[in-house]
């Protein structure tokens, strides 16, 4: 277990108002000025009040590849916490909890757990302000971990800096009461990380990497509709947006909100959406407008666990069918689905583009675990001077004269035309239409010469996955060559394998991965060039039917030797990796 | 600038029934553009599905023909990215007051300046003959066979309620009415409902031209003051209303307001940059937007 060494496990939980993911998101900042990196995972519930949710911080030397598993600590914020979390802390790790709330006796530890009480709400009232609790226990938890008091007093400091300095006094009192206690209680845990300088790193969820690259890729206008978990893009773009000129519309349902970035589109503006699967839904029927009308649209389909509303505030890839096979008839559209952080930007600065290279939607798939968990990022990874590629317009000097909005191009791609443009003037169709847009789906039906128009006009429209295919990027295989299993994925199913494959390393097996990203139009040749070359293949991923491996199957024939799914809501962790991986190759399945 | 009347028409020949009152529609319309001098480029007509929708296409100004019931948010993503274009929608009483109508409320609350002309013909058209939201109860159509059993939809009375800031009536058999409130409803700043029967030849042999003649009036001929909001929400109410009183039809601007700001003069963004597509793309000061997440 070398490789769990030199990282902290951190978990706070507490009903949902008692400030668990406030208390775990200072954590995680502490730590990532202290020069470690992190990756935050919150399990809650859809309540605003009461219930259970915790987060769990990994913060660590190395970089972190997944939210890791038993905690080192937990401070429990309620009795339930300490009933559900007890049990888990690995040994020599610690339990915090005010012992004036959260009985200890009956609760099975493991090994040398400590159970550290602490007067949490005692003191916070003393300083009358019941949330200082949660910074007392913060207090105490540096003191186990040995991470120094500067940090969190500096860190307070520029939080409530602006604010009255008795605030920051206040914070600082709470902070301290803690730390103190546990100086005389026994000591630190021991784990041996080692802080540092602070080296400038970022932390950044998911989604407010989809907003950066929105901002730099040049999206002027967004719509969304309240949905989990895609909710913080529309948040942080309605605080940002603005600013750099994006109109940001809340809209009446997700109808309204793609066909207005469809209607934005159109204009000439570069638009995107975001939703999650039930909000996707609504808007199938407007995507197949925007291919039909060649009409370029970014839409986030950020995935949580169905079906229907299913448990909305827990993450799934269930959603890959749906995006697939979005619209009635057959029309080009891309699917991208970011692995990580820094994919989150890349894939929508390319989706950006592809859609207006192409004039077709867009549609980038991340899930709940990947856009609300908090991750470290180097700074260069997220350079906003992004290239911006509008794809064929008019010339909008000429005169129009004999234009073609839908001419019949090689690469299926024609001409674009903003409203606006003097003699450019066309009628966009979602019906079937001629080169110039004019229907041909009313009187013309049936009749030789339409029937075939109609056929070179859908072969038009759908050369663009040519174009498409050839502009993503082929699946990645990760790790050494020659490996005796690999472990097939897509999204952000990824970076869990990736640590699997590590440990996996470790106990002397030879395991790579071939990750998925760019997922449609299918790099089928490349795929299958990989696929050749590979010995033995396990497919996890994060829902019931095995979407990705029926999608892998029907574009390559190639049918995976063995599966992993997960449909409980909660993301992979990297043990139940290792666990079928050893599984199938100790025992053939 | 003047532009020629055949300047605004497409070389496409409307396919509606003979006698339909869209004809009506697309011709004061068309004069209305003209009269206002519009650039046909700098016009953008959107509408949802219908025989009335079909309408962008008969006029040689920009159009998108979307789909069902979504004319408004798509008027309105265009209008927002280009607040410098005249934006109408257009559709029929199915589209907008039907599978549209949550679009219809939320767009009038907004007051985005957009003119919406609906041609209601109090039927399903296109489809052969069903019932729609603004069917009279007691109309027997091929889905209500024994007559309607819900009250009609008023669009005027909703329209009023909801925060649009022009609400008019026209009727395809007055052209001088339906040109009247178009420029009108054209030239005001916010937004605009233009509900026009506009009878339906083949399906509706109920509420026929004559039906109409024997029944419109101009409401400001006899004294109705657009202005005066509570006379302006009787007079929507007087047909139709649940007592299925049926005698009188009021036609004209019903209710006309320019106390109100557009959403788009208020719409943070723009306020600041203007318009969405005259921006140049990315950002200036990476810098400050990367700062928070330090």
């Amino acid at each position: 277990m070398a490789f769990q060494m030199n990282e902290i496990l951190f978990r706070v939980g507490g009903a949902a108002g008692d400030g668990v993911a406030s208390t775990a998101e200072t954590f995680a900042r502490l730590c990532v000025r202290g020069g470690l990196y992190v990756h935050t995972y919150s399990s809650y519930q859809s309540v605003i009040r009461g219930g259970h949710g915790w987060t769990q911080v990994r913060a660590s030397e190395a970089p972190v590849l997944s939210q890791g598993e038993d905690p080192n600590l937990v401070i429990c914020l309620n009795q339930e916490t300490a009933n559900i979390h007890a049990p888990v802390v690995q040994v020599g790790g610690a339990l915090l909890y005010d012992g004036s709330l959260v009985k200890v006796d009956g609760l099975t530890l493991r090994k040398d757990v400590r159970k550290v009480p602490l007067p949490m709400n005692e003191t916070a009232r003393g300083l009358g302000e019941p949330m200082l609790k949660n910074v007392v226990a913060l207090g105490a938890a540096l003191a186990l971990l040995e991470i120094p008091f500067a940090p969190l007093e500096n860190g307070i400091k520029e939080t409530f800096g602006h604010k009255k300095p008795e605030i920051v006094e206040m914070n600082l009192k709470a902070a301290h009461v803690g730390f103190d206690t546990l100086q005389g209680n026994g000591g630190p845990l021991g784990l041996g990380v080692q802080f540092s300088k602070y080296p400038g790193r970022m932390m950044i969820t998911g989604n407010e990497a989809i907003c950066l690259a929105a901002l730099a890729a040049g999206c002027k206008f967004y719509a969304a509709y309240p949905m989990t978990p895609a909710s913080s893009i529309l948040h942080w773009l309605a605080a940002n947006g603005p600013r750099h000129g994006v109109v940001v519309k809340q809209a009446e349902d997700e109808l309204a909100v793609i066909n207005m970035a469809i209607g934005a589109g159109h204009a000439g503006a570069r638009a995107m959406c975001a939703t999650s699967g039930g909000g996707f839904s609504l808007m199938v029927e407007a995507l197949g407008e925007a291919g039909m009308t060649e009409t370029p649209v970014v839409c986030v389909l950020v995935q949580r666990a169905g079906p229907s509303t299913g448990v909305p505030t827990k993450t799934e890839q269930g959603d890959l069918n749906l995006a697939l096979g979005a619209g009635q008839g057959d029309w080009p559209r891309a699917i991208l689905a970011p692995r990580n952080t820094i994919d989150c930007f890349d894939a929508t600065v390319k989706a950006f583009n592809l859609a207006e290279v192409y004039q077709t939607p867009v549609i980038l798939m991340s899930d709940l675990y990947l856009g609300e968990g908090f991750r470290t990022a180097e700074e260069e990874q997220f350079n906003m001077a992004v290239p911006i590629h509008r794809g064929l317009l008019v010339d909008g000097n000429g005169d129009g004269k004999d234009y073609l909005r839908y001419k019949f191009t090689e690469d299926g791609v024609s001409p674009r035309a903003f409203p606006g443009m003097k003699g450019y003037q066309f009628t966009a169709g979602t019906d079937e239409h001629m080169e110039k847009g004019i229907l041909i789906s009313d009187v013309l039906p049936g009749i030789p010469e339409w029937i075939e128009e109609r056929r070179k006009m859908m072969d038009k429209r759908m050369r663009k996955l040519e174009g498409l295919r050839h502009d993503l990027s082929p699946p990645e295989l990760w790790g050494a060559t020659g490996a005796d299993l690999t472990i097939v994925s897509w999204g952000s199913t990824a970076m869990t394998v990736r640590e699997a494959i590590i440990r996996l390393a470790a106990k002397g097996y030879k395991v790579n991965a071939l990750e998925f990203f760019d997922i449609y139009p299918f790099k089928a040749e490349e795929t299958q060039e990989i696929l050749d070359r590979v010995e033995k293949t396990l497919c996890v991923e994060g829902n019931f039917m095995g979407q990705f491996a029926h999608l892998l199957r029907a574009e390559t024939g190639y049918k995976v030797d063995h599966m992993l799914t997960k449909y409980d809501g909660e993301p992979f962790e990297a043990r139940e990796i290792v666990a079928r991986a050893t599984e199938v190759m100790e025992h053939g399945g | 600038m003047a532009v020629e009347l055949q300047q605004y028409k497409s070389e496409v020949k409307p396919d509606w029934c003979p006698g339909c009152g869209d004809f009506a529609v697309l011709s004061a319309l068309t004069k209305t553009l003209q009269v206002l001098a519009l650039p046909p480029w700098q016009v953008l007509v959107v509408s949802g599905i219908g025989c009335s929708s079909n309408l962008p296409g008969f006029l040689s100004t920009y159009g998108f023909h979307g789909i069902h019931g979504r004319a408004l948010p798509v008027a309105t993503g265009a209008k927002l990215a280009n607040p410098e274009l005249t934006v109408i929608a257009a559709g029929g009483d199915g589209d907008g007051y039907g599978i549209g109508v949550g679009h219809f409320l939320h767009t009038m609350r907004r007051n985005l300046d957009i003119t919406y002309i609906v041609m209601n013909n109090e039927i399903y058209g296109l489809t052969t003959g069903q019932a729609s939201p603004t069917s009279e109860k007691e109309h027997k159509t091929k889905s209500t066979p024994e007559g309607v059993i819900e009250n009609p939809i008023n669009p005027l009375a909703l329209a009023v309620a909801s925060g649009a800031t022009f609400v008019a009536r026209g009727f395809s058999g007055d052209t001088k009415t339906l040109a009247d409130v178009l420029v009108r409803g054209i030239k005001h700043k916010g937004f605009s409902l233009i509900d026009v029967m506009s009878p339906c030849v083949t399906y509706n042999k109920v509420n026929t031209y004559d039906w109409f003649k024997q029944r419109v009036y101009v409401a400001e001929k006899e004294g109705h003051n657009p202005k005066d909001l509570q006379a302006a929400m009787a007079k929507a109410m007087e047909w139709p209303n649940m007592d299925q009183k049926r005698d009188r039809v009021p036609t004209g601007v019903i209710y006309e307001t320019d106390a109100y700001p557009t959403y788009e003069d208020q719409e943070p963004a723009l306020k600041r940059f203007g318009p969405p597509v005259k921006q140049k793309l990315g950002i200036d000061d990476p810098e400050a937007v990367l700062k928070e997440f330090y």
